[in-house]
């Protein structure tokens, strides 16, 4: 069989033999297309405007070729059978109809993820709490936490505030960097700073006060050798830039004249 | 009290208000009574309207709307950028930029020198006052 137009051919003819198959130009490196390695197809018929083609329906035909997959076939177009559907099993009818129609909650696919840090706050940039007991220091950003609040430290020595935890939105971040780089922050996360569970003592009533009184919140030496690691790295990277340390002691306030739209931090 | 400071072709205005705030200017033409056409290297040549525009001492050698090529050399040739920037206006409104533009880093050092420099006068004032009472 010959084609008229076998120029105009979306794809190579049919092989008349298995050896023009064998030697043919295309099959060389043709393979079977897997499912991933195929680009998305352009169309074929260009919008003249939108929703108008600029191919009729028959050019449309002629154009995609199905003309030549149905002579391939041998007059009607491929059909594939269908696959077996597995029989569903037989649905029992419910036991128990609610009274009222429930209305079902809608579904909710949204994903909690950390806060959005702000760009001017990155690792070594010097912040001022704003609000708490430490309201108005500066103080050291290390890291953003999984829950998306801020790992923070004085660093103590310099200026009493501790490795601590606090809302980016406390906080204005100066254009100020410490460097960071020897300071290891690996195993702080929100667990390490979350309050520690107790077991529940028998109540016994002579000993109900004795033992109130001995319950004291001494901080674990452990996190007193934390805060003594983070610190020296800093305090080391603080020191060599001079006032710096002056600069972390002291508190921010606003004075006469001082406006906070204008200022530049 | 004559004017001293008269609107005139290559008289260099500073701009007050608008887009081009806080830019030195050229006058190249008068347009009318309200406003001049004006020039600078880094601007397309405009009209700006004189109540835009505040007089400087400086006036460079210039015909009427020369072409910015003949502009920017006379510019070079008056070295008018140094002479603004060695008046006192001018040295004013750099000290005015650069303290907007302080860190709240750079606000602490300024406080810190500032005492020190007031711990040092004070001790020589106090040494002054030593020698005049002895």
């Amino acid at each position: 069989m010959t084609y008229r137009s076998s120029r105009f051919l979306p794809f190579p003819p049919p092989f008349e033999s298995a050896e023009q198959e064998d030697h043919c130009q295309y099959s060389e490196g043709r393979r079977p297309m897997a499912p991933k390695d195929r680009k998305p197809h352009v169309s074929r018929n260009p919008d003249l405007i939108r929703g108008v083609g600029k191919y009729s329906r028959s050019k449309m035909y002629h154009k995609r070729g199905l003309w030549a997959i149905k002579a391939k076939n041998g007059g009607a177009f491929p059909k594939h059978e269908k696959k077996a559907v597995a029989a569903a099993p037989a649905e029992k009818p419910p036991k128990f109809y609610p009274a009222d129609d429930v209305k079902k909650p809608l579904v909710n696919k949204r994903k909690a993820r950390p806060t959005k840090l702000r760009a001017s706050i990155t690792p070594g940039t010097v912040l001022i709490i704003l609000a708490g007991r430490f309201k108005g220091k500066r103080v050291v950003f290390l890291k953003q936490l999984t829950s998306g609040l801020l790992l923070v430290t004085g660093p103590f020595k310099i200026n009493g505030v501790p490795l601590r935890r606090v809302n980016q939105a406390y906080v204005i971040a100066t254009s100020t960097k410490v460097d960071i780089s020897g300071v290891n922050v690996e195993k702080f996360d929100d667990k390490y700073f979350g309050k520690k569970v107790e077991k529940k003592k028998k109540k016994g009533e002579g000993e109900f006060f004795e033992a109130e009184k001995e319950e004291k919140n001494t901080l674990p030496q452990d996190k007193k050798d934390d805060q003594k690691t983070v610190d020296a790295a800093l305090i080391a990277s603080i020191e060599a830039v001079p006032d710096l340390k002056s600069y972390l002691g002291a508190r921010f306030s606003l004075k006469a004249g001082m406006k906070p739209h204008e200022l530049v931090f | 009290m004559p004017f001293k400071r008269y609107v005139e072709v290559g008289r260099i205005a500073l701009v007050n208000y608008g887009k081009d705030y806080g830019k030195l200017v050229v006058i190249v033409d008068v347009i009318d009574q309200n406003r001049a056409l004006v020039d600078a290297p880094d601007m397309v040549r405009g009209q700006m309207n004189f109540k835009r525009l505040t007089l400087t001492d400086i006036k460079i050698d210039i015909k009427r709307v020369p072409n910015k090529k003949t502009l920017v050399a006379a510019l070079e040739a008056a070295d008018v950028k140094n002479k603004w920037e060695s008046s006192s206006w001018g040295r004013k409104l750099i000290v005015q930029k650069k303290r907007a533009s302080l860190n709240d880093f750079d606000r602490f050092k300024i406080m810190l020198a500032k005492i020190k420099k007031a711990g040092v006068v004070r001790q020589e004032l106090a040494k002054l006052k030593k020698e005049t009472t002895a």
